[in-house]
């Protein structure tokens, strides 16, 4: 089982100081940790931006993918052996931009991944300009008269495209993001959470104290985490009071569950040879 | 009387079961020990529009369409019209002669008017057994054998249409046999009958893929590689695959890319308008050094272009895909076995150095009926390179991208023990991890290029160019990919004429077979690249390569494959 020292490694961060990507790399780190996983048994895949460096910064397995394709790649990994423990790692622009059209794919396959993205509301890396989520009116340098369209809900989206573990978390709120990640990993199926990351460069609307004013736990409510309808109805409340914690969550099979012929068994243990092609011969005879 | 030599094409809309009455025909012949192409052609709609299946029959081996039609089955009036003056002379036309609204212009033409649409509903069957009725027909005329036919069609359907079907061609034949004399010009006639397999292209690189160990195939649909999705779907469960049709062809390589990271052999396939889309991905694999295999099936473009035609416009492209230099592998089988074999081959040779593979083929390869004898998958063994399963046991802490002298890094899949193994597509360090320091940077380009030299020596091992006909001719033809069946058909035509040609197909397009070209092309007394593009991208490539000219260029880009006769006639012009 892997100590949090374990997850360490050589590289020097260089996220900026008070960056809300510490906040879920002490989370993620803690929750495998408490998981009891060991380091070769995970597999972070990260995408392009500031959240990318993830995989710089935890000793895990890792690929450090392409821009936005971190679910077809992590979906990739977690058909071919499913023994492997695979978790997302996805900036909003990366995954809400320009990743947007495997989003409710993967969701709906429900492979036993977890996809954890870190909503800054902002394009960092490439030094601020909007993205999908960022809020209507937002200057940046590519909307200096303001960002025209409203954002969209990356939690009512998972939710009508069929999700099965549909999760907001918030950086400046580390346990309670811990918490769900250790939950979204042992959900069965494709785990989903939103975590709100302020950006401390970028970002002047959506900071901590932005956050901190109107972010509450569903859990603290009477919220029913089974019922679709009543999630989606709670996804589309945002203003002086947004949710946080689990939207939603249910038991279904996984696409993995519906390939009876491999049976859960890691591809990768099938030997490549002794493979009989006369039945196919004959046919097309 | 012409004997067991013959051009035959069936000709109707889209929805009249065209490419399958081919097929059919095609197998009845081959079970009589027959020779057989086919080809199809079709526009890209499911009703209406004007299909065709053109079949050649010979008793001696034969590897493409003819010129001229020696006898057209018509099911509308469009096929005659279209194709009436492809036919030779005193050529014969089946057709329903109660149907049709015309009849053939030409005097000299054979016609045997078959009433298809009433048998068939004396029969109460489907309409679309109009097509058996006629195969039939043509059997008759033929003096074929019926029963291999009805053979075909009982192992082709189940019990209950298989009946049909059978008693509809014994009414085509019936009905020849009872109201023409036998005066068709042209007879088939068993030959020892053979175990031979009618596959095309994509069934042929789909054995190939599951002979080669592929376990993970991911794609999204595109002509003309979606028979190869649909090949390895029906295969799926048995062969212990995972086949999937993913949301785009920008995911279906991400997902390879991922299940080979995790240590499966992956392939996708896709056309050149799905390959853009890969392109990112694509580059991802070289960075990542993940292996991969990507087939592509050429179309005419730019663009959608023509989506069911055939060309061979994307090889520059493919050569050169993605930002940024890497190294790659581009295979361009000819024919089946081809397709077969290097397939198998590709997964090597992207597992050894670690690297994308690219089969580039087209079309008229994947779409059209060859014979081939069954494979024999042991002629290539499995082969995986340095790779590391079950437990990493190193000195020091394992490093993906180990700087070696081969410059192949021991590739460990996640979940060995005591291995943590990152990929990045960010240029990295020998861990993994990203830098942007410029002496790493320099070192690690260095030692990916560096496995260019052992790929060299290992190819330098196998058959990256083929020479057909003497070594010493009155021209050489070059060429690469599906244009092999009709050149090595031109070359037989070229013979008639009295002119002597060998034929050098380049298989392994990069890294480019260089010395193998120049050997050939010093021998050589007079040049013609053969290609189906407007710009002989072939002949930029062997001017890139070897600083040389070719003579003559045949080049054709209107879709349509080549002809025999197309080529050779030219071929002639320039002696």
């Amino acid at each position: 089982m892997v100590t949090l020292g374990e997850l360490g490694t050589p590289v020097i961060n260089n996220w900026c100081p008070g960056c809300g990507n510490f906040g879920i790399l002490t989370s993620i780190k803690s929750a495998l940790v408490e998981l009891g996983l060991e380091r070769e048994e995970v597999v972070l895949v990260s995408g392009i931006g500031c959240h990318g460096k993830m995989t710089n910064y935890v000793k895990t397995n890792g690929v450090h993918s392409i821009h936005g394709r971190t679910l077809p790649v992590a979906t990739g990994i977690k058909l071919a052996n499913p023994d492997l423990t695979v978790i997302c790692h996805a900036g909003d622009g990366d995954c809400y931009d320009e990743g947007w059209g495997h989003f409710s794919h993967t969701i709906r396959r429900n492979l036993d991944i977890t996809l954890i993205v870190h909503d800054n509301m902002i394009f960092g890396l490439t030094t601020g300009q909007v993205t999908a989520t960022s809020q209507e009116g937002f200057r940046t340098r590519s909307t200096p008269h303001g960002s025209i369209p409203p954002p969209l809900n990356p939690i009512a989206h998972a939710l009508v495209s069929n999700g099965t573990f549909v999760a907001r978390g918030f950086a400046g709120d580390p346990k309670h993001l811990q918490k769900l990640i250790v939950e979204a990993i042992r959900h069965r199926g494709f785990s989903f959470i939103d975590v709100f990351q302020p950006c401390v460069t970028w970002n002047y609307l959506n900071t901590y104290q932005w956050f901190r004013e109107k972010v509450y736990k569903l859990e603290e409510t009477e919220h029913d985490v089974a019922d679709r309808a009543k999630a989606l109805v709670k996804s589309l409340e945002w203003g002086d009071r947004i949710p946080s914690g689990v939207f939603y969550k249910e038991d279904r099979p996984t696409y993995r569950d519906n390939l009876p012929h491999i049976k859960g068994r890691p591809l990768t243990e099938l030997a490549l040879d002794k493979v009989d092609l006369s039945p196919i011969f004959k046919d097309l005879m | 009387m012409k004997n067991n030599d013959l051009s035959i094409m069936i000709g109707g809309e889209a929805g009249d079961g065209i490419t399958r009455s081919g097929l059919l025909l095609a197998k009845a012949f081959l079970r009589g020990g027959l020779h057989i192409f086919g080809a199809n052609d079709y526009q890209s709609t499911i009703r209406g529009g004007h299909n065709f299946y053109n079949l050649r029959v010979k008793g001696e081996e034969v590897y493409s369409q003819a010129d001229l039609i020696d006898l057209l089955i018509a099911l509308n009036d469009d096929t005659i019209t279209r194709h009436e003056s492809e036919l030779v002379p005193e050529g014969g036309v089946i057709y329903d002669g109660e149907q049709a609204k015309m009849t053939p212009q030409r005097g000299d033409l054979k016609l045997y008017s078959v009433p298809l649409r009433r048998i068939v509903q004396d029969l109460k069957g489907r309409l679309i057994m109009r097509n058996t009725v006629a195969l039939g027909a043509a059997i008759a005329l033929l003096n074929y054998d019926l029963t291999l036919l009805e053979e075909v069609l009982r192992d082709s359907f189940e019990e209950k249409v298989a009946d049909l079907n059978v008693a509809a061609s014994k009414s085509g034949y019936d009905y020849i046999k009872k109201n023409y004399s036998a005066d068709f010009g042209y007879r088939l006639e068993r030959q020892r009958s053979g175990h031979k397999m009618i596959l095309n292209g994509n069934e042929a690189m789909g054995l190939g893929a599951i002979s080669g160990g592929c376990r993970f195939y991911a794609a999204y649909p595109m002509t003309p590689a979606s028979g190869l999705l649909h090949f390895m779907a029906a295969q799926e469960r048995n062969y212990e695959m995972v086949v999937l049709q993913s949301e785009s062809e920008i995911a279906a390589i991400n997902m390879i890319v991922g299940a080979s990271f995790a240590g499966v052999r992956a392939m996708t396939a896709t056309s050149g308008g799905g390959f853009c889309l890969m392109s990112e991905g694509f580059g991802q694999a070289a960075e990542m050094e993940t292996p991969i295999v990507v087939m592509v099936g050429q179309r005419p473009g730019p663009s959608t272009g023509l989506p069911t035609y055939t060309s061979q416009g994307d090889l520059r492209f493919v050569l050169h895909a993605s930002q940024g230099e890497f190294l790659r592998v581009v295979i361009a089988p000819g024919d089946v076995e081809e397709c077969f074999y290097e397939t198998m081959r590709a997964f090597n040779l992207a597992e050894k150095y670690q690297l994308p593979v690219i089969l580039l083929t087209d079309k008229h390869l994947l779409e059209s009926h060859f014979e081939a004898d069954p494979f024999d998958s042991r002629r290539i063994k499995i082969e995986r390179g340095h790779l590391i399963i079950g437990e990493y046991q190193g000195e020091e802490g394992y490093k993906r991208y180990r700087f070696t002298e081969s410059g192949i890094s021991p590739r460990a899949i996640p979940g060995t023990k005591g291995a943590i193994v990152l990929a990045n597509s960010t240029e990295h360090d020998e861990y993994g991890y990203s830098t942007s320091d410029p002496e790493l940077t320099t070192e690690i380009n260095e030692k990916r290029f560096r496995k260019l030299s052992l790929l060299i020596e290992d190819l330098g091992g196998i058959e990256t160019t083929k020479l057909y006909g003497p070594r010493s001719a009155d021209v050489t033809i070059i060429s690469w990919g599906s244009t092999k069946g009709p050149i090595r058909e031109a070359m037989r035509l070229l013979k008639e004429r009295g002119i002597t040609a060998n034929f050098l197909q380049i298989l392994y397009l990069e890294p480019f077979p260089t010395s193998a070209v120049e050997r050939v092309l010093d021998e050589a007394k007079k040049t013609v690249v053969v290609e189906n593009n407007l710009t002989s991208q072939l002949s930029s490539l062997i001017r890139e390569k070897l600083l040389r000219e070719v003579d003559h260029m045949v080049l054709k880009y209107d879709g349509r494959p080549f002809n025999p006769g197309e080529i050779s006639k030219r071929i002639e012009e320039e002696m």
